[in-house]
């Protein structure tokens, strides 16, 4: 069959699925198990609504207990186990973790994700406020809005292929396809650079795919926030004398921080969880390496089963504290 | 503290929806003056042009003999009251008085003394350090009006300040804001309102805004005893003034005009001899109607409902001429009126005459 038809029945197949698991789950309750007649009318309505909710979480909650809680726990036990030939499994207790912390690819992996966490976040929430705010008052800001937010709709890896060749080198002699390069060269650079192989500014080149990722997203959730200021505290800011700047921030800033730092968090978690764009790349090479592909590297590539869970499991204690102070944060902007 | 000067001030959007337009508006030190008028009639639109919030399209407007067209509100010497405060959420009560003074590079011992005294004047000082959303809504007015105060403005703004608090509350802030310009007799005020109460209570001076302009100006007392026009004389005064029709058959010193009602009243208004003859609309309000038992009376009419308010009572009269809402108000319990068929009078000086809408005590 056509890759294109069988995705085409996947969604069919997929939200049909659906459409008629609430359907039928409905039928159920309400025409089979509590029909809402006859002298207990009244106790089986309140039955069926009591249940209802819980048929409705079924799936989801089936689907993340088989797929994120039961192998959080699998990999916890793997991390403290070594394979050993013939799918035998020994355990070695904290082994895997101290081979880890000694293994200078591994330090780098740390460093390199304390930049992109450093990085990202800020320069993505601090693009995407800048947008929403100059894009707000134009006449064609939505057009510029969704042009800032097309990047979302790709995926991290069709971004990364674009980047290569953005940051393309040919040699001297032929045309530049990458624009950095032909940039370079036209603003007088001596020959053509390999800007994935400079150590140290190459991780910043990689940041940049992210950054031009999450912007549109922040910039959406932050328009909403700018909009929801109260108008007339910026007409009470400029009978005060406020210039623009000052109104921008001291008046409007300081009354989306709840905003600001729920979208901060939520780059920031998926930052942390960056692997796609170094995969694609530079897969780890020329002192890229971050804490997700190195994982990969381990689990997939060398068949370090141990070391690799090791790794995951670091990933999800730095995700974690993050992720419960945005959920914290998000359910207090929403009271 | 300034005079204030509109002329020909208009207001259009886009170039072809006329807002306002010839507004010709004297102010003089020290006058509270409140804009009245239904709503959308601009009356916000007006203060929002003399902050200079919105753009003036037309005419001038001058502060303290100044052109402050092309001024911006900052340097215009206005401080305004936002109906809804617009209290800055994350700043203390403190900050918010200090905003506007610290924007202006003051320093910090001149705030502390200009915030210290505004708090006193309010009631303030135990809440400087609070959030605006730690104060109920007649402390949140009173930062507001206390943001006001520090600036030392030539000119008070104020867009519908108690619009926002409840009943028993208004009626607190009114009389303090009534005590406040009392305290400061040389400032200027302008309040914006749609509630005649507080427009009577507050004004020296209330300005009447309808279709587009100036209806009328005049003290709170003027505008009740001599409205200039038909739509000053029924947006003044609740229920509002009975227009009846009829026709002149007596003019003069005093004019006596039959009613299409059947009687005849007779006015104070001056008119000519060749005035005989027209149709006028007689206004009486409801609170100057007088029951008679003599042979000449404004009109007789058949009480349709009652509502006796204790102090008054309210007489809803069936059709009287082309009116068919005619209200009466009587001192006392009347409530053994209903159905009965009664005769009104009014006396000569509270009888309002208009021909074509325009009072004739102003021709």
């Amino acid at each position: 069959m056509h890759p294109a038809l069988q995705g085409l029945l996947t969604i069919i197949i997929g939200v049909g699925g659906c459409v008629g698991y609430f359907y039928g789950a409905n039928l159920l309750l309400d025409k089979v198990l509590f029909k809402p007649t006859g002298e207990n009318a009244g106790r089986n309505i309140n039955r069926a609504n009591q249940i209802r909710p819980w048929v409705f979480l079924m799936p989801a909650l089936l689907a993340l207990g088989l797929y994120l809680a039961y192998p959080v726990f699998a990999t916890l036990r793997l991390s403290f186990l070594e394979r050993l030939p013939g799918n035998e499994f020994a355990f070695v207790g904290l082994d895997n973790y101290t081979k880890m912390f000694a293994e200078p690819k591994f330090i780098e992996a740390m460093k390199n994700n304390v930049l992109w966490l450093v990085v990202v976040p800020a320069a993505s929430t601090a693009f995407g406020l800048l947008a929403a705010q100059l894009t707000d008052r134009l006449a064609w800001g939505n057009i510029a809005k969704s042009i800032i937010f097309m990047p979302m709709a790709i995926s991290f890896v069709g971004a990364a292929v674009i980047f290569k060749l953005v940051y393309e080198a040919r040699p001297e002699d032929v045309a530049q396809i990458g624009i950095l390069n032909h940039l370079y060269m036209l603003f007088g650079g001596s020959e053509p650079q390999q800007w994935l192989q400079i150590p140290f500014w190459n991780s910043f080149f990689l940041m940049i795919v992210l950054i031009w990722i999450q912007t549109g997203f922040a910039m959406v959730i932050l328009s909403a926030a700018l909009r929801g200021i109260p108008e007339e505290t910026v007409e009470a800011a400029i009978v005060d004398g406020a210039n623009p700047f000052q109104i921008f921030f001291k008046i409007k800033i300081p009354q989306i921080v709840p905003t600001i730092v729920v979208v901060w968090t939520t780059i920031t978690i998926a930052t942390l969880k960056v692997f796609d764009i170094v995969f694609a790349m530079t897969n780890g090479q020329w002192e890229t390496q971050v804490l997700a592909n190195y994982m990969y590297d381990k689990l997939f590539r060398a068949n370090d089963w141990g070391m690799g869970s090791a790794a995951a499991m670091i990933i999800m204690l730095m995700v974690t504290p993050i992720l419960v102070w945005n959920v914290h944060n998000a359910r207090k902007e929403m009271r | 503290m300034a005079d204030l000067k509109l002329t020909d001030v208009a207001k259009t959007y886009g170039g072809t929806v006329d807002v306002l337009k010839n507004i010709d508006l004297d102010i003089k030190q020290g006058e509270l003056i409140v804009f009245v008028g239904p709503s959308g009639c601009g009356k916000s639109t007006l203060l929002r042009m003399i902050a200079g919030l919105e753009k003036i399209t037309g005419g001038e407007l001058q502060i303290d003999g100044q052109v402050v067209n092309d001024v911006p509100p900052a340097q215009r010497g206005i401080a305004m009251v936002f109906q809804s405060y617009a209290l800055y959420p994350h700043m203390t009560v403190r900050d918010n008085m200090s905003f506007a003074l610290k924007l202006a590079k003051k320093s910090q011992a001149e705030i502390d003394e200009a915030v210290g005294r505004a708090a006193k004047i309010l009631q303030l000082d135990e809440y400087l350090d609070r959030l605006p959303k730690a104060l109920s809504g007649g402390q949140r007015q009173r930062v507001a009006i206390g943001r006001s105060i520090v600036r030392d403005p030539k000119v008070y703004l104020f867009d519908e300040p108690l619009s926002n608090l409840d009943a028993a509350l208004r009626v607190a802030t009114r009389i303090e804001i009534a005590q406040l310009k009392e305290s400061m007799p040389n400032s200027t005020m302008i309040y914006v309102t749609h509630d005649q109460v507080e427009a009577m209570t507050l004004a020296t001076r209330i300005v009447v805004l309808a279709n587009k302009g100036i209806a009328q100006v005049g003290t709170p007392l003027e505008l009740y005893e001599r409205p200039e026009n038909e739509f000053v004389a029924q947006f003044i005064g609740s229920p509002a003034m009975n227009l009846l029709s009829g026709e002149i058959v007596g003019t003069g010193a005093e004019t006596t005009v039959k009613l299409h009602g059947g009687g005849t009243v007779k006015s104070a208004a001056p008119t000519k001899s060749d005035d005989m003859g027209q149709t006028v609309n007689v206004g009486i309000r409801p609170e100057d109607m007088l029951e008679t038992t003599n042979d000449e009376y404004a009109f007789e009419g058949k009480v349709n409902f009652t509502e006796a308010l204790g102090e008054v009572t309210l007489l809803y009269f069936d059709k009287v001429g082309d009116n068919d809402a005619v209200i009466g108000k009587l001192p006392g319990i009347h409530a053994d009126l209903r159905g009965k068929s009664v005769r009104m009078s009014a006396a000569p000086e509270k009888v309002q005459m208009f021909l074509n809408g325009h009072s004739l005590y102003y021709r």
